[in-house]
């Protein structure tokens, strides 16, 4: 394997004395400046904040909920405990160490500025940062990391999606990795050769491959971890049968990626942001309760965070991880176990760089009358806010792109106290 | 634009690839061949060997009801698997019976798929049974889909794709793949006879909207058709009764796994949905919606775009648009004509390769032009999944997204070029890159990808070149 990655890396170098657009960006790799490591996680369907954190104290949670509602902190199949109000689902066991390390926040009754309650709309906004979707096809990360200071330019690339594909918050001009584990074989040097020669007419195609060559190089090192996880099975009908196993979530369905991505952020020439998605959020129908299907998915990402802790090591220090969602959904539970597309969510932003411990929210309620349009947790804080306030104070990015580049809507608050001096 | 690259345009773009041959039967006339497969009536299988919704559904019942006594037999306060070790592993074996079951099934249909894509001389036909089939959308990440996603597109898709989108989107909205995927079997009136009754002993149960609001903002109007939070709420309740048969006691009606209407299970009364009062009972009042919506403008607008996204560009002109949404509205939504309109359009036609493929864009063209064997069908199901778009899995209701950057990651490109290799690598001496180049590419084949296959080292590099070229990736 470490052959493999250093004839890789023998052919991208090869490649840049080659000379033309397909090398001119490597020209710019220089030592990182910002040590600081930031990874956002998108939760795409819609997570539950009032399963997530559930406010169990709320005189309205429990009649509204029903059975899908989670206990005071004590009680059987309760929450974890936060404060006096609020306290965690009980799959989410690392957060709740976290917090109580002073190394997590929560945001309740926190949404984007999107009012209306599709899926697709929803996520759009969340990743361009804007107001209305559809608005941009360049999304806020990737606009934010193109304001890194002067220097900080880590490496080639400056942000990675673990994916195959990059995601509307990474997409833009600024130069992003996207990387997800292989089965298929290697290509020999000089057809890949070959094939880059006959990319350097095509901009987009020239310039996916040598993003892609520079990442594998990396990847080398969490490759054997891939292996590892995926030895045993044959790749044909194996993959094919995932289909069925994608439909309940392994304990181990993120472990991969987050390994993955602490292997990136770890590098001093590594990006400085990474991505990836997590699904099975959308719980119409039978969402449950304490021992649910919802607490078993936060189960699955509470293990993939705990891991991200450990394979980050001493990096972890530097790190914050945000992880939300397009929105929350209905206060009360619906005909169906389930609850339906609503407003107002919650947030986590969790990592040593965080400033931890604390449930950060103005708790509008959950009376008929607090209800945003009589159905959903009404939001009273912005979650652009968060972010702007994690880009400026973790990722040092300059007040004045921020509001010029990055939200660029008039007068976006900060949020104070999130990121430790 | 030469003759030779519209040729290739109508293989490659509206069709699913071109095979060795094709280019010379297209000859001079490549929107007369497209019409042609417009006629020949609704594009269905060959093969009558898979089998129906109900047949499949009639056995997942059996399965389902040894899991119900499976669960009343393990008290439930001991889920301990140290506890009774012989007992964990029995629920187990139980809990695995169901994908057992339905996984066969899926991949029958997975190659059933393939096969029919890869040997079709309706090319255009059967990439429109995929584009809607990918517009009203269902997922077998969804265990419930797993088994029927397949024969979801056989029953309700194919039968329609040459037909009016009322009958098409009637098919798809009474399908038990797309009812069981956004639960609305589930969904009950509040003032229904179930929920009374339910209510008399304690226990509430209700609305699920999940297929109330994707009817309205995926499968007819659009986001922004212009209906309102409280449309959903009443179009919920409209639905609310479309169901499947089977069910015990009480609840038993219907032939299992077909489309049922439970009147215990409908909401009483008036709905107002867009402004219109349906004072139907029963079913009526639903088909009397679906009507409603199938014609309405925002839908033609609706499916104009999705359909000059798909054929003509990411982001599509204005112009093709508006007629391909003209043609829909002044026909009631008749396809063919829908169709016609979009062959017509002249920016079709302007930019040879402005579609990025996805994987199965990419698999089907593969398979086409190398002319791969039925023996290479496993291996070539799994492609799709390394390609990260495994066959009825898009995961969301919104179906595949159809963009470049959608598709276009460093990742994903990286896997393209190395399954193309170990296909090369495979089929090398049997392919002859040189000779294949223009069969499959025609006007569109340039001359560097023509220079860098003829100077290739190997018989399978020079396959791996073809198969990589910037032309080959696009449509």
């Amino acid at each position: 394997m470490s052959n493999q990655n250093s004839r890789r890396q023998f052919l991208k170098l090869g490649l840049a004395a080659g000379g033309g657009a397909l090398c001119a960006r490597y020209a710019f790799a220089a030592p990182a400046v910002t040590d600081a490591r930031f990874v956002f996680i998108i939760q795409r369907g819609a997570l539950d904040g009032l399963s997530a954190v559930p406010p169990y104290a709320d005189p309205d949670y429990a009649r509204l909920r029903e059975q899908l509602a989670i206990g005071a902190p004590g009680s059987a199949g309760g929450a974890l405990a936060l404060d006096h109000l609020f306290g965690l689902n009980p799959g989410l066991s690392f957060v709740h160490e976290a917090f109580a390390a002073h190394e997590a926040l929560i945001f309740h009754a926190v949404a984007t500025p999107y009012r209306e309650r599709s899926h697709f709309d929803g996520q759009d906004v969340l990743e361009s940062g804007l107001t209305q979707p559809h608005a941009s096809q360049v999304g806020w990360l990737n606009r934010a990391v193109a304001g890194l200071p002067p220097g900080a330019a880590h490496g080639a690339e400056l942000g990675i999606a673990l994916g195959q594909n990059v995601p509307l918050v990474l997409r833009g001009p600024a130069p992003i990795a996207s990387w997800s584990p292989s089965k298929l074989p290697d290509i020999d040097d000089d057809t890949l050769q070959r094939i880059a020669d006959r990319y350097a007419s095509d901009p987009l195609l020239s310039q996916r491959l040598s993003e892609a060559l520079a990442t594998n190089r990396i990847a080398g090192e969490s490759s054997d971890i891939a292996e590892a996880s995926t030895s045993g099975a044959s790749a044909s009908m194996a993959s094919v049968n995932s289909a069925a196993a994608a439909a309940r979530p392994g304990p181990a369905r993120y472990i991969e990626t987050v390994q993955t991505a602490a292997n990136f952020l770890k590098r001093e020439d590594g990006p400085a942001v990474a991505v990836f998605d997590t699904t099975g959020w959308d719980t119409h129908f039978n969402e449950g309760g304490a021992q649910g299907q919802l607490t078993l998915r936060l189960g699955v990402l509470d293990a993939a965070l705990r891991s991200l802790k450990d394979s980050l090591g001493a990096t972890w220090s530097r790190t914050a991880v945000l992880i939300a969602t397009e929105f929350g959904r209905t206060a009360a539970a619906n005909g169906t176990r389930g609850t339906d597309h609503g407003t107002g969510a919650a947030a986590l932003l969790l990592g040593g760089a965080v400033q931890g411990g604390r449930v950060v929210c103005d708790w509008p309620g959950l009376s008929a009358r607090a209800l945003y349009e009589g159905r959903d947790l009404r939001p009273t804080l912005d979650l652009r806010s968060v972010i702007k306030t994690v880009l400026r104070d973790h990722l040092k990015i300059s007040a004045r792109t921020l509001d010029a580049e990055v939200f660029p809507a008039h007068g976006l608050p900060y949020v104070a106290d999130l990121i430790r001096a | 634009m030469t003759l030779e690259a519209a040729a290739a345009i109508a293989a490659n773009r509206f069709g699913l690839g071109a095979r060795p041959g094709d280019l010379p039967g297209i000859g001079s006339d490549p929107r007369g061949w497209l019409r042609t497969q417009l006629r020949g009536g609704a594009p269905l299988l060959a093969s009558d060997a898979l089998p129906s919704t109900a047949q499949i559904l009639a056995g997942v019942e059996p399965i389902l009801a040894e899991r119900r006594a499976a669960r009343r037999l393990r008290p439930e306060s001991t889920p301990d698997a140290a506890a009774a070790p012989g007992e964990a592993a029995a629920t187990a074996a139980v809990a695995m019976r169901l994908p057992q079951y339905l996984r066969p099934i899926y991949i029958s249909d997975s190659r059933a798929r393939w096969r029919a894509a890869i040997d079709s001389d309706r090319p255009l036909a059967e990439r429109l049974v995929h584009f809607w089939s990918n517009h009203f959308a269902v997922s077998v990440d969804k265990l419930a889909v797993l088994g029927i996603a397949g024969s979801f597109e056989r029953e309700a898709i194919r039968p329609h794709v040459m037909g009016r989108f009322h009958e098409l989107l009637l098919a798809v909205e009474t399908h038990p793949a797309m009812l069981l995927y956004l639960d609305n079997q589930q969904s009950v009136g509040p003032n229904s006879q179930l929920a009374r009754r339910a209510a008399g002993r304690g226990r509430a149960i209700g609305l699920n909207e999940n297929l109330a609001r994707e009817i309205l903002e995926l499968h007819t109007l659009g986001v922004d058709g212009g209906y309102t939070q409280a449309d959903v709420t009443s179009f919920a309740k409209v639905l609310t009764g479309w169901s499947l048969g089977g069910g015990q006691g009480r609840l038993a009606r219907g032939a299992t796994g077909t489309f049922v209407f439970r009147p215990n299970v409908h909401e009483p009364g008036a709905q107002t949905v867009l402004r219109k009062r349906y004072a139907e009972d029963d079913q009526a009042q639903g088909l009397a919606v679906l009507a409603d919506l199938a014609l309405a403008p925002a839908t033609a607008h609706h499916i104009a775009v999705k359909l000059a996204r798909h054929f003509i560009a990411d982001d599509p002109p204005a112009a093709a648009v508006e007629s391909i949404a003209r043609a829909f509205e002044h026909s009631g939504g008749d396809l063919p004509v829908v169709y016609a309109a979009l062959i017509d359009s002249p920016r079709a036609w302007d930019e040879p390769t402005a579609k990025f493929k996805t994987p199965q864009d990419y698999l089907f063209s593969l398979g086409r032009g190398l002319e791969l064997p039925p023996e290479s069908e496993p291996r070539l199901m799994s492609a799709f999944d390394l390609l990260g778009q495994r066959q009825f899995s898009p995961g969301s209701p919104a179906g595949w997204p159809d963009r470049s950057s959608d598709w276009d990651g460093a990742s994903a490109l990286m896997k393209r070029i190395e399954l193309s290799d170990a296909v090369a690598q495979k089929l090398g001496d049997r392919r002859d890159a040189m000779q294949l180049a223009p069969q499959l590419l025609g006007g569109t084949l340039t001359e560097a990808t023509r220079q860098s296959i003829a100077r290739a080292a190997s018989p399978a590099q020079a396959l791996a070149l073809l198969l990589t070229a910037p032309e080959f990736m696009r449509r």
